[in-house]
């Protein structure tokens, strides 16, 4: 969308700006790009924390009757794995690829507000410290899902549960601060000539996620807050015995859960929609309508949380508006996944890693999304509903949809960053050994909800084993194709390259962050371009 | 070699195919009632249009990709609008959508159809097990899983329906439209019975309300379906569908259930019948070997409940701890179990010794928990 006129390296004060040196630059910077590092290595850490206690869950699971741990300990795993994989990984991830790429894709120097940036990453690993002290308290640890229901949380929450209510405001406040940069930014440091509709699509998604974060993550400081003052300050938001309703938790929490979803598909989307045409060596298909059909989606994203609930005894005219409301988000959806395979089409195609996850990313988010459509008929979702059916539905998005989008950007753009240029051979092994794994080990568990096996269980009826043994074996082959990734991220950064790599590392590639040296010196842009 | 592979895969497919496919359930089933047998359609109706849309999408994705590779020499072409083709992929999903809506919406309003229903049973969730209610026919109990805890943990062989078992199902005659009230007494559960078509949450405070109208005879099983705490697994739902003349004579001899004697029974016999009953209520939690699961499930050996006074362990056990597992059990079992409970929880585990040395009574009497009912009732 964007071409550069021209760009001045203006080197001569370099000196006095390049980064601190240890621990300082770390703590203190107010860098983007340094924040955009710290972001996505938190979240790297996370994915194998997170990871870790996927196949400790998977290990459990491989036959019926007690594998490794205690039911009790099983329900912390998942409650953990959910938690750290949203708010610890997608959710950072997608902070850092902003970090990184909007100031040098919109020609800004930095992001608008660099010291609530700062602040803003570092409130995370405090955040996440909490959460993880919760398992080491003497009460039992947190082990009422990542949806932490009432009044399993509330009446029956374990002591340690106030310092998850603390720990979510913490990673909240964090959200809110990004997304709040990045609105900012996005509105405030355009390079001249950058207009609306010559933003890349990664920008545009990030800014709609922006607003949905705005809008949401309030809602869930509220929910987390009523918790607190059900279980010390003798309100009843959520306990009928006192006249309040157990319900309300669930509305107040999707109400924040469903936007969430797009929160962490939206950003995918816009590197999706950014890598495709590179490939594909052609301009993205129908780049209006992925704008408009990116909107659309994040509105009916607030009008559809009570699809979550369908089983809670709702009236039918609820049932219908919401089912109603889902299934037109199908629509601004297939917009998307139509345009493109238009892009791809009669296009000049090479299959680079970052293409490979961006096209594992096309089928098997389009999978996820017919599960999803599927979930969104009421009378059907009664069976589906918190059976294996919606874990592998979720799965196929997040999964292969938010972070395989993560790991393609990774690919695309490390060479940029780190001036490194990933071996091809393991990139491929990656992600070959990733789509097989994700695939054993979510397929199967389509068949298995369908034949009726409730998710959240440590132990299972003998009907199931057969399938959640491939998917367990399918867990450890994704889990194994992860050391390939981490192989090249610590080889790419703490390599001394004497590769010369071109500003364009890609043939096909277009945008601002194309144009600057490569690797992207630590600041760019301090002259804006000029955009035709 | 390409001939070889594609031969491998297909030999694995087919091995795949013939073991599993016989033996294991892949798809939802369509079940015994008019409700499940609908939902069944529109899930396979909901299949094919996914199908068929996946196989135009992908058919032209995996076209492009093979077809338009730069290493076969495909040079891009330019276009990258037109407002035509997007209208068209607008609307065709659009049109689509609203075919599958209208079934949906009229499957639903038949699930929301609850009247002129012949029988009415309240089904309550409790942390872990189903309590059912026979409203107008006076019947009521508990319903809790039969798998032992030794086959959980491996020392004994798995039964056919291990974790679908329990000792009382819930009993409803065929062909008849049989009401449900579904509710919890803690936390949310749901009742969820694949083969008849319902899963309707148990939320505390609130009374769901749906139907199930069984065709066949036959026992049906399910499970909890919401995450209700550590044993959320261990609640299956049990459903045993007879003949309506099968049910009558079920309703008889469950009604006139004599009355609970409170005769003083045989230390022997307390500790027989406090084995099978504590397996089968506590053993869950706190386990077989008494040391529980702690934090969550304080152990009963050498506990300050089952080693202290004696009155105070049975008022424990009748009100349970508001706001955990330990339920109030006084509602969910009669004087006889609860004294065998008490009296073998106060035995085992080296508790006696601890009894005996301070003096405090080893057996309890149905009697004695009578007594503590009527004072914890003043």
């Amino acid at each position: 969308m964007s071409e550069t006129l021209a760009h001045q390296h203006e080197a001569h004060d370099d000196h006095h700006h390049g980064p601190e040196h240890g621990i300082k630059r770390w703590l203190f910077t107010t860098n983007h790009k340094d924040i955009g590092t710290l972001y996505l290595f938190f979240s790297f850490i996370m994915l194998f924390i997170g990871g870790a206690m996927a196949l400790i869950i998977r290990v459990e699971l491989f036959e019926p009757g007690r594998v490794i741990i205690n039911p009790e300990f099983f329900n912390q795993m998942t409650t953990m794995h959910g938690l750290i994989m949203v708010f610890g990984v997608i959710m950072p991830a997608m902070a850092g690829l902003a970090n990184w790429l909007i100031p040098m894709m919109i020609g800004a120097p930095d992001m608008a507000l660099p010291r609530l940036n700062n602040w803003s990453f570092w409130l995370l690993p405090f955040a996440f410290a909490l959460l993880f002290s919760t398992m080491f308290m003497s009460g039992p640890g947190l082990a009422f899902g990542w949806t932490f229901y009432a009044p399993l949380s509330t009446t029956y929450g374990p002591p340690s549960t106030d310092f998850f209510i603390f720990s979510i405001h913490m990673m909240g406040a964090s959200s809110i601060m990004a997304a709040l940069n990045i609105v900012v930014t996005i509105f405030n440091m355009r390079a001249p000539g950058m207009t609306w509709f010559k933003l890349p699509m990664f920008v545009w998604s990030w800014l709609v996620t922006g607003f949905l974060l705005l809008a949401v993550m309030p809602v869930l400081a509220g929910c987390v807050t009523m918790m607190l003052m059900d279980r010390h300050f003798h309100t009843s938001f959520f306990s009928a015995a006192g006249g309040g309703d157990p319900l309300l938790f669930q509305h107040v929490f999707w109400f924040f859960g469903h936007p969430e979803v797009y929160i962490l598909i939206l950003p995918g989307f816009g590197v999706i929609s950014d890598i495709i045409p590179t490939f594909s060596r052609k301009p993205l298909f129908g780049y209006r309508f992925m704008v408009y059909a990116t909107i659309i989606i994040a509105i009916l994203g607030f009008i559809v949380w009570m699809h979550h609930m369908f089983t809670t005894g709702a009236p039918i005219a609820a049932q219908l508006y919401f089912m109603y409301a889902t299934m037109l988000i199908a629509v601004p959806t297939g917009i998307k996944v139509f345009n493109w395979v238009a892009t791809i089409y009669k296009g000049s195609l090479t299959f680079e890693t970052p293409m490979l996850f961006a096209l594992g990313f096309l089928f098997m988010f389009t999978i996820g999304g017919f599960s999803g459509l599927m979930l969104g008929l009421v009378p059907a979702d009664y069976q589906y509903r918190d059976s294996y059916f919606v874990v592998a539905h979720f799965h196929y998005v997040l999964v292969s949809g938010s972070l395989f989008a993560i790991i393609a950007a990774v690919y695309f753009w490390l060479p940029k960053w780190t001036g490194h240029m990933y071996s091809e051979t393991i990139g491929q092994i990656h992600f070959w050994l990733s789509v097989i794994g994700m695939n054993l080990t979510f397929f199967p568990m389509h068949f298995i909800g369908l034949a009726g096996m409730p998710r959240r269980i440590p132990d299972y009826p003998l009907q199931f084993t057969d399938f959640n043994q491939i998917a367990t074996v399918g867990s450890f082959i994704f889990g194994i194709a992860q050391l390939f990734f981490l192989y090249i991220i610590l080889k790419s950064c703490f390599t001394k390259s004497k590769q010369h790599l071109p500003d364009k590392v890609w043939e096909g590639a277009h945008g601002l962050e194309w144009t600057i040296p490569t690797p992207a010196p630590y600041h760019t842009f301090e002259t804006a371009p000029i955009i035709k | 070699m390409q001939h070889c592979i594609i031969r491998f895969i297909i030999f694995c497919f087919c091995l795949i195919a013939t073991t599993v496919w016989g033996a294991v359930p892949l798809n939802m089933p369509v079940g015994v009632t008019p409700i499940s047998q609908d939902v069944y359609d529109l899930h396979m109706a909901g299949f094919y249009v996914c199908c068929v849309i996946g196989i135009i999408v992908f058919g032209v994705l995996i076209y492009s990709l093979v077809k338009y590779r730069k290493s076969k020499g495909a040079k891009a072409a330019h276009f990258h609008e037109h407002l035509g083709i997007e209208i068209i992929w607008t609307t065709i999903p659009f049109l689509i959508l609203v075919g599958l809506a209208i079934p949906a919406t009229l499957v639903l309003a038949k699930i929301h159809n609850t009247s002129e229903s012949a029988l009415t049973i309240k089904v309550t969730g409790y942390q872990w097990k189903w309590k059912y209610e026979y409203l107008d026919q006076g019947i009521r109990f508990f319903s809790t899983l039969t798998t032992s805890l030794d086959q959980i943990n491996g020392k004994m062989p798995k039964n056919e329906w291990y974790l679908l078992e329990v000792d009382n199902p819930m009993v409803v005659p065929v062909n008849t439209k049989v009401n449900l009230l579904i509710t919890a007494d803690d936390v949310i559960h749901s009742w969820w019975v694949p083969d008849l078509g319902i899963k309707q949450d148990a939320i505390p405070g609130y009374i769901n309300e749906n139907w199930i109208f069984v065709t066949q005879p036959g026992v049906y099983r399910g499970q909890c379906g919401e995450l209700c705490g550590a044993n959320h697994a261990f609640m299956p739902i049990v459903v045993k569908a007879v003949p309506q003349e099968e049910f009558n004579q079920w309703v008889i001899s469950n009604r006139n259930m004599a009355p609970i004697s409170l005769a003083p029974m045989k230390e022997s016999e307390l500790l027989a019948l406090g084995k099978t009953e504590y397996e089968k209520n506590c053993a869950m939690c706190h386990q077989n070997t008494g040391l529980g699961l702690p934090p969550t499930f304080p152990p009963l050996k050498k506990s300050r409940v089952t080693t202290g006074p004696v009155n105070a362990d049975v008022s424990f056990v009748l009100t349970g701890v508001p706001g955990t597992a330990m339920q109030a059990f006084a509602d969910q079992l009669d004087d006889r179990t609860l004294a065998a409970i008490i009296t073998y929880t106060r035995q085992s585990w080296g508790n006696d010794e601890i009894n005996k040395r301070h003096n405090q009574p080893t057996v309890v009497q149905p009697l004695d928990v009578e007594n503590a009912r009527q004072s914890n009732k003043k």
